[in-house]
């Protein structure tokens, strides 16, 4: 399917275009990552409103976390998360064994320094989505060894 | 026939307000601005209730000694729409309300996923958004 194609072809002119325009001298060098993340948290604010229209309110936090590691990854990335952890005070690890964004790197590490840049827009894909329902929160990815990839959702409390 | 349509964000500011223009603004904004309380009630006994019992939709937020009757809608996002309704003369369904409220979460969807609106913006250049609540206001009277 062409479509699921789309996407990533997309993703990956976005963090070469931001990354271009850095050279350049258009963005500061460094800030790639936080406008990367900004432009994520802006789509994951978007696609939570039009994915929670149709479902019932959440009950907790859990709910929640639950309803991004099944549905939401199901629609952006095509397979649920693996693996959802928490310690029950705010920690969530979101453990996805083959993320999608990744899967067209070698497998391993040689290009784990340039991980990160393709992981920023999923990490503020996150933020945007729980900030949208009320969750404050601050979310960094790991790689250690691709394709898998580690989320940690850290819940701000106010 | 809905007279005031409101729409209010997270936070308890207005993000949209209209009502018909023959009768007094300021007295609707006070309506809505009272019903808030009753929505807060409602979502926060919401939350200790069954799977099924948990729907966006709030209904009837309180009896009113008068015929304008307010209903309430909160979208997952706890963005908050407070409907009046004039119910003079037809008795609206609850059925109807909810497809009401229905049209209004579509739109809301549409205008956040606008590119040019920024979340938590008031609502004022859609253009979309103005006609559906016009034709809501039109619709059923």
């Amino acid at each position: 399917m062409a479509d699921e194609a789309l996407f990533l072809l997309l993703h990956n002119e976005m963090v070469s275009g931001v990354y271009k325009s850095a050279e350049q001298g258009e963005v500061e060098n460094g800030r790639c990552i936080t406008k990367l993340e900004n432009m994520g948290f802006r789509v994951g604010q978007g696609l939570i409103e039009r994915f929670t229209k149709d479902t019932a309110r959440f009950k907790d936090e859990l709910d929640i976390m639950k309803f991004i590691c099944k549905d939401f990854w199901t629609t952006v990335f095509k397979k649920q998360i693996d693996n959802l952890r928490t310690n029950h005070q705010g920690i969530y690890v979101l453990q996805d064994n083959k993320f999608r964004l990744l899967t067209q790197m070698s497998a391993g590490k040689q290009y784990l320094e340039h991980a990160s840049k393709y992981l920023a827009f999923t990490c503020g894909l996150i933020r945007g989505g729980l900030s949208n329902l009320g969750i404050k929160s601050i979310v960094t990815a790991e790689v250690s060894s691709m394709p898998a990839c580690k989320f940690q959702v850290m819940i701000q409390k106010s | 026939m809905a007279v005031c349509v409101a729409v209010i964000a997270k936070e308890n500011y207005p993000l949209y307000i209209r009502s018909v223009p023959t009768e007094n603004e300021l007295k609707f904004h006070y309506m809505v601005h009272t019903s808030l309380d009753v929505v807060d009630e409602k979502i926060s006994a919401m939350g200790k209730a069954l799977v099924d019992q948990r729907e966006l939709y709030l209904g009837l937020l309180y009896p009113t000694e008068d015929y304008k009757k307010r209903y309430g809608y909160v979208t997952n996002s706890k963005v908050k729409f407070v409907m009046v309704v004039d119910s003079s003369n037809t008795a609206l369904r609850d059925n109807e309300i909810r497809s009401m409220f229905r049209k209004l979460h579509n739109s809301y969807t549409d205008v956040m996923c606008n590119p040019f609106y920024n979340p938590g913006d008031r609502i004022q250049s859609s253009r979309a958004f103005d006609s559906m609540v016009t034709s809501m206001m039109i619709q059923v009277c």
